[in-house]
């Protein structure tokens, strides 16, 4: 992908989180920080591939040792991040409940 | 030449997550749907990292020497790695979960800003790993010099996209520990004053973009670590200034550089997914500070700019005048309540540090079996995040149809017998629609005057609200105070109504 494609891509996302939370109700706003914090952990995405290179020795790898356990440890942060945010969100979540409506005998 | 090569296969799986992203938000719309929206975050997140693992799989290579002479380089799955990388989730995993389970809902701001930290930290990682190993990250050429060592050349491109990536990132770390450490009570909520800091913060940022400006034309490693060691101080000096009740701007504030830096690295990476997602949490974030902003009438800058009512003594009534006002009692409070027809409670701060929402639910409980009308108002900066209170209240198993919004709601108290504030105090303060003098002047505030009674819970008559100025609220004729700790006081009209 060219650079313009890739802008357009970030430009156009931009206008859909603009309408998608104007439409969150303002009472699920923290399960939305909550939320948002744990899909902003996609970065793990990053975190994987520099885990998962190959380490190669010589100058040209002079760096990638490190990276990898860069990487690695960037896993740990993302995954800590995303397992407990989705769980937290869902723990918020379950607490809101409706009015309970008298049943009709 | 190195090209990252990604297969279209693997593109779409991460535009379908990217998918899966908007509609986890989408489902935030009501909470009816948000536990459905929250599963698409949920899978989302799973086709992300799964395609990576498969597009991505360690490999090592084996060279083969044949008796016949020729060599050949047989690859591998390197299972040491694949080991390595699950138990990392694996660790994550269960130090995410058990967090999620174990905290307190009192104690969600400073979660949320811990885990901000965490996507900064993770994001300043992966930047250092990509400038480390470019290679793995397709972002650079191989050059391969008559004399010396091959090196790699980082695309200028990418050297803006990481250089902007590992700044964000780390200004949303080092921000967000100074948040976390001030929310969790580490450290005082009172903004902390540097001289000269708007020259300092000027002059770091012009800092920080020179540099990478630099980057471009030199990729050498002291630009790259000064670079990220300028954004983690720069961090350090924004959040440092402002006080505890400005906390919902910046909680929203770093919600939103999070996924600037996700977004940024999805530019290093070519990568749909992080850069949808990073669009989504950057937008989502810049609108709730704008909402926060709006609730304070006050603008980004000013709360960037740290330090509310501590510059404008001089504005503003001063506090604890001796003017007189009326104290009640628990059983005054249940007494007019049980008598009423409606009564609207207006939840703050003080009810989160008092712990007091499981029977203030019980208070309501009470009240709704004698016939009252039972309402929630809710400011949009009570609390120390956007939506704390619902939250909270949410807890204590209040109804969320039972709970309005400032807007909602305001129009009503007019119409209402018993206004009992608990914890709230400048968000009610009718000073902010009259006194032009008044540093909260212009404030959009409920309306909680014209109750024909306010029960109004402080500790003291002492203190004032954070913006430093006095409520004229306590003084008026219609205003009853009950003077204690919040949950005690509640606890006491309970046991009033029985």
């Amino acid at each position: 992908m060219d650079f313009i494609a890739i802008l357009s891509i970030f430009v156009l996302a931009c206008f859909v989180g603009y309408f998608v939370v104007w439409a969150v109700t303002p009472a699920l706003h923290t399960p939305l920080m909550a939320v948002t914090n744990a899909i902003s952990s996609v970065i793990i995405v990053g975190a994987l591939i520099a885990a998962a290179a190959p380490t190669v020795l010589g100058a040209i790898g002079a760096g990638s040792g490190v990276a990898k356990a860069l990487g690695l440890l960037a896993v740990v942060l993302a995954s800590i991040n995303i397992f407990g945010g989705f769980a937290v969100t869902a723990r918020m979540l379950a607490m809101y409940k409706k009015k309970e409506r008298p049943v009709a005998k | 030449m190195h090209e990252l090569t990604v297969s279209p296969w693997a593109s779409l799986a991460y535009l379908v997550a990217g998918v899966c992203f908007i509609l986890a938000l989408r489902g935030l719309s009501s909470p009816a749907s948000s536990q459905r929206g929250n599963r698409f975050g949920i899978i989302g997140m799973t086709i992300a990292v799964v395609t990576t693992l498969v597009t991505h799989v360690p490999v090592v290579q084996h060279l083969l020497v044949s008796d016949a002479g020729p060599t050949m380089a047989v690859r591998t799955i390197d299972w040491v790695t694949v080991v390595e990388i699950l138990a990392a989730i694996g660790v994550g995993a269960a130090i995410g979960l058990v967090t999620a389970r174990r905290i307190a809902m009192t104690a969600m701001p400073q979660l949320v800003a811990a885990f901000h930290s965490l996507v900064g930290l993770a994001a300043v990682l992966v930047g250092v790993a990509a400038y480390l190993n470019p290679q793995a990250f397709g972002i650079s050429n191989l050059v391969i010099p008559l004399i010396g060592q091959p090196f790699a050349v980082i695309h200028p491109v990418s050297r803006i996209e990481l250089g902007l990536g590992v700044a964000i990132g780390a200004i949303t770390f080092s921000g967000s520990v100074i948040a976390f450490l001030k929310l969790n009570g580490n450290m005082g909520g009172k903004p902390i004053m540097l001289p000269g800091r708007h020259v300092i913060n000027i002059a770091l940022l012009a800092a920080i973009l020179g540099l990478i400006a630099y980057f471009v034309t030199d990729q050498s490693a002291w630009i790259f670590w000064t670079i990220t060691g300028l954004s983690f101080v720069i961090g350090f000096l924004l959040i440092v200034p402002i006080g505890g009740a400005d906390m919902p701007v910046v909680v929203s504030m770093l919600n939103s550089y999070s996924g600037w830096a996700a977004a940024a690295m999805g530019f290093t990476l070519h990568n749909s997914a992080m850069i949808i997602t990073g669009a989504l949490v950057g937008s989502s974030g810049a609108i709730l500070s704008y909402i926060m902003c709006r609730a304070m009438n006050r603008s980004f800058i000013s709360v960037i700019a740290g330090g509310f009512g501590q510059s404008s003594d001089a504005g503003g009534p001063a506090a604890a005048s001796d003017r007189p006002w009326k104290r009640g009692s628990a059983e005054d409070a249940a007494f007019l309540m049980s008598q009423a027809e409606q009564v609207i409670i207006v939840p703050g701060y003080g009810m989160a540090v008092a712990q007091a929402q499981h029977v203030l639910r019980e208070m309501g409980d009470k009240l709704k079996a004698e016939g009252v009308r039972v309402k929630y108002a809710i400011h949009p900066v009570a609390g120390r995040m956007p939506g704390h209170m619902n939250v909270l209240l949410a807890e204590a198993n209040v109804p969320y149809d039972d709970v309005f919004e400032l807007e909602d709601i305001n129009s009503e108290f007019a119409q209402t017998d018993v206004a009992f504030v608990i914890g709230a105090n400048d968000v009610t303060n009718p000073a902010a629609k009259t006194d032009k003098s008044s540093p909260i002047y212009g404030m959009p505030v409920l309306d909680v005057e014209k109750a024909k009674t306010v029960l109004f819970i402080k500790r003291s008559m002492g203190g004032v609200g954070y913006a430093g100025v006095d409520n004229d609220l306590f003084y008026r004729d219609n205003t009853m105070m009950l003077l204690a700790d919040a949950k005690k006081m509640v606890e006491d009209i309970v046991k009033a109504l029985d």
